[in-house]
């Protein structure tokens, strides 16, 4: 069975992902080490032991995110951080930066190594690079490839792939993109954000409510009509007569239809993004998804529209899985 | 400190390449990395400008190296990249993934496009040969001096971002071809019409950004040209300057002027800000609050 890894942003929603049937939850610690960097999410050392140690207990593995890069002059945090992995019991660490992949692979080398999807390798050279110099064992594809790609790298790689099926979309290379750190100059790769809630300001204008970011308008949405959060890639700008969506809809990624085709194309393990996502949002996704990788595993048909309602208003999409902008 | 040119990242007609480069061969630079760094796709357009240019920069006594893309991901983008080690040049990678292609032992150069934030990552490429690293634009002055002063140890040059519109993303989508209502495959490579790429406003008429291709650009054109004594005492050995499609050699005349001592900061700012695309300027990566902040007085149209 392809292997489901389920987001964690709490100890209370990994539990939830665990119960619900993630054979594997991701998290990280609560400060700049970890992509998903946001208040009142993420874990202690001690919470971090204690997960490890309920999820092994019920069969599960628990992936420890340590995929920002390490700012200049602060490198002991993030190797405080690769430590007290180990030593919490982790199966593995999700990691990005290539000083840091050295320093584990160094100083931690029985700590099993995945590429984050910051690294953004998105061919066979770079994963074998990856692979080679660091012994990375799993890498997670960016959300640029068609499942055709997919299929041709895993034909040239010796490591397990892990390929997002639902949740947020990134339409850019990830772990390549300052758009955030632009406009608020807080970023993913140094600081674990983007588009953070604490740069962003609405008002109501003339019938309408502006949302900006670090003072940039991102959209303007008629009263009365939901109003989506105010990520930047996502957002309604002009250029040259023409507005609208000019980098991506405000959509998320469903490729749950796919699941058999990326299981033919090599994937060993299906991502679940939204660590910022509550308890009771993960117990559902997860749940839908065991059903699918084991509807899956037996040959059996995916459930059709089965989170049609958690993608909060937004329209589903395949994302780059198909070839409709190649 | 001195000054390198770093690949032109627009689509232009092969003409314009050719004079661009003699023209830049009389500008006080001392080197110049070239080649096709975003759409894989424009190369044959242009390709047959390449030696002639490498000929005449060297023979204006400038070193050069030649740029990976700044994604690969089709085979034919693999080729690419193993034909640019058949030249005798230092190769600039800005995408990892082409370290794999480079033999070693052979020297390289490091640019901006390669996630440099850390010590650890600076001394695994110079391990690997990296001769010159040009840093990610995104960085603190505190991180680029820790950085400029860790290659210093290493014997290795550290250049920052000097001059252009930042490059900020890449995407495997292309924003030209999406604007057209076109697919990738198909774009009849609209992005040709726009020689500094094309302007994205918000919809209160902000400048914000520009869209090249697959990649997207800062409006604002980032200077550092009221930085460069911080960044001389950080221990920097060289400012980037990134091609734009007018004024560029007196651009590259401005700044070699204020290297010398012969201008202020704030005059080559004035100088700069009409010679620009969009006339406005940005330094906020360095010293915040944001990328797009400039330190200094702001001009013109409020951003």
């Amino acid at each position: 069975m392809m292997e489901l890894v389920c987001p964690a942003g709490t100890p209370a929603a990994l539990r939830a992902a665990v119960e619900a049937g993630a054979h594997a939850v991701y998290c990280g610690f609560a400060d700049e080490t970890n992509a998903r960097n946001f208040p009142g999410l993420n874990f202690t050392p001690e919470d971090m032991a204690e997960a490890v140690a309920f999820a092994h207990a019920r069969g599960a593995k628990v992936l420890v995110a340590i995929n920002t890069f390490p700012r200049a002059g602060a490198e002991p945090l993030w190797h405080r951080a690769l430590a007290n992995a180990e030593a919490a019991g982790a199966d593995a660490v999700i990691l990005a930066d290539i000083g840091l992949l050295a320093h584990a692979a160094e100083r931690h080398p029985l700590l099993r190594r995945h590429l984050s999807v910051q690294a953004a390798a998105a061919n066979p050279d770079a994963i074998n690079l990856y692979a080679n110099a660091f012994g990375v064992r799993r890498v997670v594809l960016p959300r640029v490839l068609t499942v055709q790609e997919i299929a041709a790298i895993n034909r040239e790689i010796d490591v397990e792939t892990e390929v997002f099926v639902f949740g947020g979309l990134c339409v850019m290379a990830e772990g390549r993109c300052s758009l955030s750190s632009y406009a608020t100059g807080k970023s993913p790769n140094m600081n674990g954000v983007c588009s953070p809630a604490s740069h962003v300001a609405y008002s109501e204008e003339g019938g309408e409510l502006a949302a900006r970011l670090g003072g940039f308008t991102i959209h303007r949405t008629p009263e009365g009509e939901p109003a989506p959060y105010p990520t930047l890639c996502k957002g309604c700008f002009s250029s040259d007569g023409q507005t609208g969506h000019i980098f991506e809809d405000p959509v998320s990624l469903d490729a749950t239809q796919l699941i058999p085709e990326l299981a033919r194309a090599g994937a060993s393990a299906l991502k679940i993004e939204g660590r910022q996502r509550s308890r009771a949002y993960v117990a559902q996704v997860v749940r839908t998804f065991r059903a699918a990788v084991e509807a899956q595993a037996a040959g059996q048909p995916m459930p059709e529209n089965m989170l049609a309602r958690l993608t909060e208003g937004q329209k589903a999409t395949i994302g780059a899985y198909a070839k409709t902008w190649r | 400190m001195d000054l390198t040119v770093g690949p032109n990242f627009f689509f232009w007609e092969a003409e314009t390449i050719r004079s661009f480069y003699r023209d830049l061969a009389a500008t006080p630079v001392a080197r110049v990395a070239l080649g096709e760094l975003v759409c894989s796709k424009r190369l044959p357009f242009w390709r047959d400008e390449i030696p002639a240019a490498i000929e005449v920069l060297q023979a204006a006594g400038k070193e050069v190296a030649l740029t990976t893309l700044a994604l690969l991901t089709l085979r034919r983008e693999r080729k690419i990249t193993a034909d640019l080690m058949d030249l005798d040049l230092p190769v600039e990678v800005n995408d990892l993934s082409a370290l794999v292609q480079i033999p070693e032992g052979r020297p390289f150069w490091v640019g901006p496009l390669v996630n440099v934030y850390n010590e650890g990552t600076l001394r695994w490429l110079i391990r690997r040969d990296a001769r010159r690293i040009c840093l990610p634009p995104e960085l603190t002055l505190d991180s680029v001096a820790v950085l400029a002063g860790a290659g210093r140890d290493e014997g290795v040059p550290v250049e920052v971002w000097g001059h252009g519109r930042l490059p900020l993303a890449i995407s495997a989508r292309c924003y030209h071809a999406r604007l057209h209502d076109r697919a990738k495959d198909s774009c009849q490579f609209v992005c040709g019409k726009d020689p500094d790429g094309r302007d994205v406003d918000t919809m209160d008429g902000q400048q914000f950004l520009t869209v090249n291709g697959v990649q997207t650009l800062s409006q604002s054109t980032a200077s550092m040209a009221l930085k460069i004594d911080d960044l001389h005492s950080a221990g920097v050995a060289a400012l980037r300057l990134s091609p734009q499609s007018r004024n560029f050699d007196d651009i590259c005349i401005a700044y070699a002027s204020r290297l010398g001592g012969e201008t202020s900061g704030a005059a080559l700012a004035a100088r700069l800000r009409p010679l620009v695309p969009g006339g406005n300027l940005s330094d906020g990566f360095l010293s915040g609050p944001a990328g797009a902040a400039w330190s200094g007085e702001r001009m013109g149209k409020p951003n």
